[in-house]
């Protein structure tokens, strides 16, 4: 009985398990509501901020759209932000106002849009640092780069799955009443097209009283979302 | 919450298969023209990621045989077809055992039908399975589900197009960088090598890596057979010198 993950392909490393499609069906595993199944008692799903949540409650809204410009009506997403004050809350737990992880899916109905309620996420340190937590010495703040200490602007990270995506897109999402914070991200920066930078700012719209984001991500031609290797 | 003192491998995308893979046709149009945006120094917020301790997960999560909730006045039977254990264990690059991640999977029935409103394949659904599975791996890594081989099924790729029996697995493993998704094969099925999404893959060692092998040390004798599947998640690497 042979197991190749365990002959490393060099003295040093196993290989990664290669990615394979979600598939269009990915939704009975992790999207059990959109996927018309029973649900289990805990779900990780899109309501990432319960109503005690610290922070600006806001809900995200978009589409994903193909390279012929066809809605993507089997997307599935994953979200990953800190809280209102910056800092990443790992432990996940559906009795907290707040979690960091988000899951959600483009409907099938008319329009296919995928949602996600949430709080506005506060800024990170690149080395993710926060007044908090970071109990740093002097010593160590002599030695720490210059970038380590640099405040990304407000994100969301997200990533992508679907039928006819091979392995995961990852990309993130900035707001666009954060014009200062932005103009400083590290990360943004990174983006040499400013033209394809602006594919990653979501537009701000006020529906019902309510504050709303649209985020509508390109997979392919005129307005391609921006993706990251991370 | 200071993680600037790790990082994981990069990821080698020559080894996991492009987004555009013609032969699939689906990735015509869903895959990116443009070049990925490569972040040379991972920030707190790719090296973060969810911890599941935390989630309540029922009884039966990990066991097919016995987890489809249904109607119990239609009486409570088993699902058709072959009992299997799927088990494995879940480790970096580097052969680190990852504890307490989240593995979920899913999966066609006996038939290869989908319990999912859009597959209308012909094979009837079977009242007794739903496909869903999830648990955490424990203090040394290892995951186990119980359920039954799904059948191949066919799909509308070239004129004649048929899946493999697969299982869906999803890891998620110490940070959001090192998420994946892949899926289970098993070990001697003729549909592999004629499989448009496993030919995404260029390198035949790739295609390996996702093929379960039988374990009859791990069966159980008038009962159910096993198969193996572990899975390698990015390795992580401390940085011990500053970036001076």
């Amino acid at each position: 009985m042979k197991q190749p993950n365990s002959q490393p392909a060099s003295e040093l490393m196993l290989r990664e398990t290669a990615s394979q499609t979600a598939g269009p069906y990915v939704h009975i595993g992790l999207a059990l509501a959109a996927a018309g199944i029973p649900t289990r008692d805990e779900e990780i799903w899109n309501e990432m901020a319960r109503p005690e949540a610290e922070g600006e409650h806001i809900e995200i809204v978009g589409t994903v759209i193909d390279g012929n410009g066809d809605l993507v009506r089997d997307a599935f997403l994953e979200a990953w932000q800190a809280d209102s004050k910056g800092v990443y809350q790992r432990e996940y737990d559906l009795a907290k106002p707040f979690n960091s992880f988000g899951r959600t899916a483009t409907t099938f109905e008319h329009g296919s849009e995928w949602t996600l309620r949430t709080v506005k996420p506060g800024r990170v340190r690149v080395d993710g640092i926060d007044e908090e937590h970071g109990a740093i010495d002097d010593k160590e703040n002599d030695l720490a780069s210059a970038r380590s200490a640099l405040l990304m602007a407000p994100h969301i990270n997200l990533t992508l799955f679907a039928r006819g995506i091979n392995i995961h897109l990852q990309t993130r999402l900035y707001f666009e009443d954060e014009p200062e914070a932005n103009a400083e991200c590290p990360v943004l920066s990174r983006i040499e097209s400013p033209a394809r930078r602006q594919t990653l700012i979501a537009r701000r719209e006020e529906a019902d009283g309510k504050v709303r984001y649209r985020f509508d991500i390109r997979l392919q031609g005129e307005g391609e979302t921006v993706f990251f290797d991370i | 919450m200071q993680d600037d003192s790790k990082r994981f491998v990069e990821r080698d995308r020559n080894w996991h298969p492009p987004a555009y893979a013609p032969g699939y046709k689906t990735s015509v149009a869903r895959s990116p023209r443009q070049a990925l945006v490569s972040m040379q120094h991972a920030t707190a917020s790719e090296l973060t990621g969810p911890d599941f301790r935390g989630l309540r997960m029922g009884p039966h999560d990990n066991d097919l045989l016995l987890n489809f909730r249904q109607d119990p006045s239609q009486g409570q039977g088993l699902p058709v077809g072959e009992r299997i254990i799927m088990f494995g264990r879940v480790v970096d690059q580097f052969g680190k055992p990852v504890p307490h991640t989240l593995v979920e999977m899913w999966q066609a029935n006996a038939g290869g039908r989908y319990r999912h409103r859009n597959d209308n394949y012909l094979a009837p659904l079977d009242p007794n399975f739903g496909g869903v599975g999830r648990c955490l791996t424990d203090e040394a890594g290892w995951y186990r589900f119980r359920t039954i081989k799904p059948g191949p099924y066919p799909w509308p790729n070239d004129v004649n197009s048929w899946r493999p029996s697969h299982i869906h697995v999803s890891v998620m493993g110490p940070a959001i960088s090192t998420r994946l998704i892949t899926q289970m094969y098993f070990e001697g099925d003729p549909l592999i090598p004629l499989c448009p999404i496993v030919n995404t893959l260029k390198d035949p060692e790739a295609v390996e890596t996702m093929i379960g092998r039988l374990d009859m040390a791990r069966s159980r004798p008038m009962d159910c057979l096993a198969y193996r599947f572990d899975l390698v998640v990015r390795g992580e690497l401390q940085t011990y010198f500053e970036n001076q």
